[in-house]
């Protein structure tokens, strides 16, 4: 495992979220770890699918303007 | 007179071969083989063949014109009576009649041509820049999330793009830079609104796109300035502008040129939101079967140290000896029962030691005896709701209860 705390769960982005879960399922599959270490491995992947699986449900397309040279939300017509 | 000597004279020409010389003469000039001209249709009529005829004619004069089937095809417009047209080709003798006629290969609706040959020419003066080349393309992202849009804030194009991005990427950060897509300022603010999507955002991909519409609308897409901002683009970009038929100069100088906007946002979208539920689905999967394999390992492994201890227990020793305790004290030897106990006693302290050996190791990574009335349990069927066990961990024991049997 990282040295450094993992981000909470609810701060992941989905790309980040899917790719820990990849590393987690690696890290079983592969047998290294102590049963301890494992079952947390596994409840923190149950808790990223979790996290995967919600924000492609809440997922909404965020829409922003360019106005100069900064950023605006946009309002479709 | 002189002329009468030509009078004399028998006839030098038919009438096939004086056509035939007319219509060579018409052929070796340059200026009737590659034709622009100017004039509004009358008389259109296509048959079955396929083949368009139609005169062009202007306040003074008319000319017969012919295309084929083969050139209609490619007509990009409906030619009707009355329309203002100008039309590109060769000047030939129809002989059979008699007839010069206008064999025509292009057809535009009137002031199209002009830009038509500003396109071409255009096109070869950037071409031969290799501002085209295809080893100039980049390849586009197959999963986006930063994508950036030139258009109209106001226009079908941007509703479309907008509506199919939502469906098939909602995880996608969308950012538009509005623009006028025609008119005098839209060549301008089209390079403008490519800089600064590239420099405040640095989008993944981008796309270019505008409805369809006629030649004249779409121009500002066949505009120099324009055609060199999408090439110099730093992200990717995808051009779908107008129909399917339309090609302006962004097209070839574009990442990938897609028929319409929405095939454009279709392009920029590769793998989709269904693709990403799928693999999610599949590596949910894949982790809990990693663990059940992992425990499956692990009880293996369990089962087969318990056996060890079993059969290295020094318990039957002990016992054996105590027996032989028993026996001697019986018979009042108690300095050889004295003797014995204290093997005993050491006895007892080694299976300690032994027992803490062992299952230390297990214990010290989370494994935990659980047992029942002393027998360990191994198996489901050895417990029922409500038995009491007793369960071993690394530091000591404690009491539970079954809760459930299921």
């Amino acid at each position: 495992m990282a040295k450094n705390e993992p981000k909470p769960i609810e701060a992941l982005t989905y790309e980040e979220a899917f790719a820990e879960l990849e590393r987690i399922v690696a890290a079983l599959e592969s047998g290294e770890h102590p049963l301890e270490e494992s079952m947390s491995l596994f409840e923190r992947g149950q808790a990223l699918t979790k996290r995967c699986a919600e924000l492609l449900d809440k997922a909404e397309l965020r829409v922003q303007a360019l106005v100069g040279e900064s950023l605006a939300d946009f309002k479709e017509e | 007179m002189e002329q009468l000597a030509l009078f004399d004279a028998a006839p030098r020409w038919t009438v096939s071969k004086l056509t035939r010389h007319l219509r060579q003469l018409m052929e070796a000039d340059p200026e009737l083989q590659g034709v622009w001209v100017q004039g509004e249709i009358s008389n259109l009529s296509r048959p079955a063949s396929g083949h368009i005829y139609f005169t062009l004619k202007d306040p003074g004069a008319a000319l017969r014109c012919v295309m084929w089937k083969s050139e209609a095809a490619r007509l990009r417009f409906a030619p009707q009576d009355g329309m203002a047209v100008e039309a590109h080709g060769s000047i030939g003798i129809y002989e059979v009649s008699g007839q010069y006629q206008l064999y025509t290969d292009s057809l535009l609706p009137m002031g199209e041509g002009a830009l038509y040959q500003e396109f071409l020419r255009l096109k070869a003066l950037l071409e031969a820049e290799g501002l085209f080349d295809p080893d100039r393309k980049r390849p586009i992202p197959a999963s986006a999330r930063r994508i950036g849009i030139v258009t109209s804030p106001t226009g079908a194009a941007l509703r479309d793009i907008l509506n199919t991005l939502r469906r098939r990427m909602p995880l996608a950060e969308v950012t538009l830079a509005p623009t006028p897509v025609q008119g005098e300022e839209a060549p301008a603010t089209l390079v403008r609104a490519l800089q600064s999507l590239n420099q405040v955002v640095a989008p993944e991909v981008i796309l270019l796109a505008r409805g369809g519409g006629s030649i004249e609308d779409l121009w500002a897409f066949n505009d120099e300035r324009v055609v060199r901002a999408v090439s110099g683009s730093h992200a990717p970009v995808i051009t779908g502008v107008g129909h399917e038929t339309d090609i302006t100069l962004v097209d070839f100088a574009a990442d990938l040129r897609a028929p319409t906007p929405t095939a454009a946002a279709e392009l920029a979208t590769a793998i989709t939101v269904l693709d990403l539920r799928q693999a999610l689905i599949e590596m949910a999967q894949i982790l809990e079967g990693s663990m059940r394999a992992l425990f499956e390992r692990q009880r293996t492994l369990l089962e087969g140290f318990q056996s060890s201890l079993r059969f290295y227990s020094p318990l039957r020793a002990v016992q054996t000896e105590r027996q032989r305790v028993d026996e001697l004290s019986r018979r009042g030897n108690a300095g050889q029962a004295h003797r014995l106990e204290m093997t005993r006693v050491r006895s007892v302290g080694l299976e300690n030691r032994l027992a803490a050996l062992s299952p230390l190791a297990v214990l010290q990574r989370g494994y935990a005896v659980v047992t029942k009335n002393k027998q360990v349990v191994v198996s489901r069927v050895q417990v029922q709701d409500g038995d009491a066990l007793r369960v071993r961990v690394r530091d000591g024991e404690f009491d539970a209860r079954v809760a459930g049997d299921g």
